[in-house]
């Protein structure tokens, strides 16, 4: 087990040399320049253009660039943004919590309706309900993320007035910020209905945010359970007089469960992907508003900084699920 | 009182051309002690017939019978929550592919014990110390080390030994074995059907040995069903099956056996309508 987690964490070391180059030249193959860009309207004098280029890094040759981008991400050092001036992880730390509690809930939403959505069409297998369910994550997995936002807002927010429209919390409640996550402080803080604020805020861009994850863990739960129904196992477990909840729910869903876990895993990346638009439709303070609002100004370091940062996260949740797969399939722990 | 008897079993599978009718009014009877030896080529319905009693069948599957009682308790009109309280404990089955028989994320201790704990309530402790014994009386010496074994890392002879643990584990009173050493080395063959029947004199369970080995079925059988196509072509003792055959079809399957070839070619059953009138005996 412990040469499987080495093995996994090895592989991590190419694929960040090829993220750095990556994150590194996307930006800089992006039209616009950024001191033009920082100068506004005003413009900018050659003198002072030539100053700021040095002062950046701009003037040294590319690989120079690329190196000493490098040796700072060795030491910790992800840049400074040129138009905040403030360094790049301490900018990223103040926006991931809420991209964090985002995700979170949005993923166990997509699980805790995906996975039984898909036991129960597999068991039901060509019945109405199967036919249903799928045609429903179909339907979800096709539909655009700003549409589908926008239609939950003006039904449930609009319409119904049962959830609010943007933001992580009503005006009413103000607490310091402990751990960054707006449930878990409104929890902290003790005030009468600040969680439930918290949770309002949340519902709906965590279901925006879980529903192509919820299509995928649900098709994917469907087609994994069909297939472990069939093998010898389940025969057995039912030949031992166990009952269908348990040859289902235990036998052949453990089993069904390693390729699903896989996706789960891979769901993380489509979550940061997504959160971008799902932060921006609704005003949610995270980091895909901060990287959206970044490429438009250009800023470099914030945009290699913040690919980098969210690279290693989602690498580091396929490294933790890499681990479950081998904890979950004995046979992969023993190889 | 019969152990188990089973009086026109018809099971018949919906497929797109229609109705496919795999078993056609076929009886068996089995007594306890007794080893009933089901033969017959691929497709003669016998696995399909001891899946039907087991209640394992797709539910494309339509069983039906006139009779099918296991100690004078119909099975087919019991409900499903009292039916699975005698199958994996008074009868249980053991299959031709041991290794993809057991499941592979749990391991032996586990499939083992969860017999134990559903259908005699033991505690964990009983149940493991029980497992260590069962796997012992399989012939599994290592019982302690091999409880936390998982499917992969056992053979296929040891597989089988521990579904014959599992299966055996409540002390059942009928045992079906389909086809249980077709998948095995031919070493660890006899070893099993030694095994199998000396569990069954000792447990004085019956046991219905699923097979188209018919040195197996002369060697362990007390009497005999042949099958052809879903139908039953004669039932016999073994004495009376090998020396006197009835049907047709017996005398080919007989006829057929490699012990009867000569020169390089192996025998084979002529392509006869076995099911027309007189075939039968």
């Amino acid at each position: 087990m412990l040469r499987f987690f080495l093995n996994k964490l090895l592989l991590i070391v190419p694929t960040l040399i090829g993220i750095t180059i990556v994150a590194f030249a996307f930006v800089r193959l992006l039209p616009g320049d950024p001191i033009l860009l920082l100068a506004g309207e005003r413009g900018v004098t050659p003198e002072r253009y030539q100053k700021l280029l040095m002062q950046f890094g701009f003037d040294r040759p590319i690989w120079e660039q690329y190196f000493q981008y490098v040796l700072g991400l060795l030491q910790g050092d992800f840049g400074i943004s040129i138009s905040t001036k403030r360094e790049v992880i301490s900018e990223f730390l103040a926006r991931f919590p809420a991209t964090v509690e985002l995700s979170f809930f949005a993923i166990i939403f997509a699980t805790v309706v995906g996975i039984p959505a898909g036991i129960i069409s597999a068991v039901k297998r060509g019945s109405t309900v199967d036919q249903t369910v799928m045609g429903l994550a179909l339907t979800g997995y096709s539909m655009p993320i700003f549409w589908w936002g926008l239609l939950l807002i003006i039904f449930f927010s609009g319409m119904l007035h049962w959830t609010p429209v943007s933001g992580r919390i009503d005006l009413l409640y103000f607490f310091p910020s402990v751990t960054g996550f707006m449930t878990v402080d409104a929890l902290l803080s003790g005030q009468k209905g600040a969680f439930g604020s918290a949770m309002s805020h949340l519902t709906l861009p965590a279901i925006v945010l879980g529903t192509i994850p919820l299509a995928v863990i649900a098709r994917q739960t469907r087609s994994a359970m069909l297939e472990v129904l069939g093998e010898d196992y389940v025969r057995t477990a039912r030949a031992k007089g166990l009952s269908s909840l348990r040859v289902v729910g235990l036998h052949a869903l453990r089993n069904a469960l390693i390729p699903v876990i896989t996706t789960i895993g891979l769901q993380v990346g489509v979550l940061m992907a997504g959160a971008i638009l799902t932060e921006t439709i609704f005003s949610w303070p995270g980091i895909g508003k901060w990287m959206i609002d970044s490429i438009s100004r250009r800023d470099y370091p914030v945009v290699q900084g913040g690919l980098v940062l969210v690279s290693i996260i989602v690498m580091m949740v396929n490294l933790f699920v890499d681990v479950l797969y081998g904890l979950i399939n004995p046979r992969i722990r023993h190889q | 009182m019969p152990l188990l008897e089973i009086e026109n079993l018809s099971v018949s599978f919906d497929t797109a051309a229609g109705p496919f009718i795999a078993l056609d009014k076929v009886s068996y009877r089995c007594d306890s002690g007794e080893v009933l030896a089901i033969v017959g080529e691929s497709g003669s319905g016998k696995s399909v017939a001891m899946l039907a009693l087991m209640g394992l069948l797709p539910s494309s599957a339509t069983v039906t019978a006139d009779r099918m009682e296991f100690e004078g308790r119909d099975l087919l009109r019991m409900p499903d929550a009292e039916r699975r309280r005698i199958i994996g404990k008074d009868i249980t089955m053991i299959f031709q592919e041991p290794i993809d028989s057991l499941n592979p994320c749990f391991t032996i201790g586990f499939q083992i014990e969860e017999v134990l704990r559903t259908h005699l309530g033991l505690k964990p402790a009983d149940s493991r110390k029980r497992a260590i014994e069962l796997l012992a009386s399989v012939g599994i010496k290592d019982g302690a080390k091999r409880l936390s074994s998982f499917p992969h890392q056992l053979s296929g002879g040891q597989c089988q030994r521990a579904m014959i643990a599992m299966a055996t584990a409540c002390r059942p009173k009928l045992l079906i074995a389909d086809e249980p050493t077709t998948a095995l080395d031919v070493t660890i063959q006899k070893q099993i059907l030694d095994l199998l029947t000396a569990l069954q004199q000792d447990y004085g369970m019956g046991l219905i040995l699923i097979t188209h080995d018919m040195g197996v079925v002369a060697e362990t059988a007390d009497r005999v069903v042949v099958q052809y196509q879903g139908h039953k072509m004669e039932e016999a003792d073994i004495l009376s099956l090998f020396e006197k055959p009835k049907s047709a079809y017996t005398r080919a399957l007989l006829s057929a056996l490699p012990e009867n070839a000569t020169g390089d070619r192996l025998p084979t059953i002529a392509g006869v309508d076995f099911l027309s009138e007189g075939a039968k005996a």
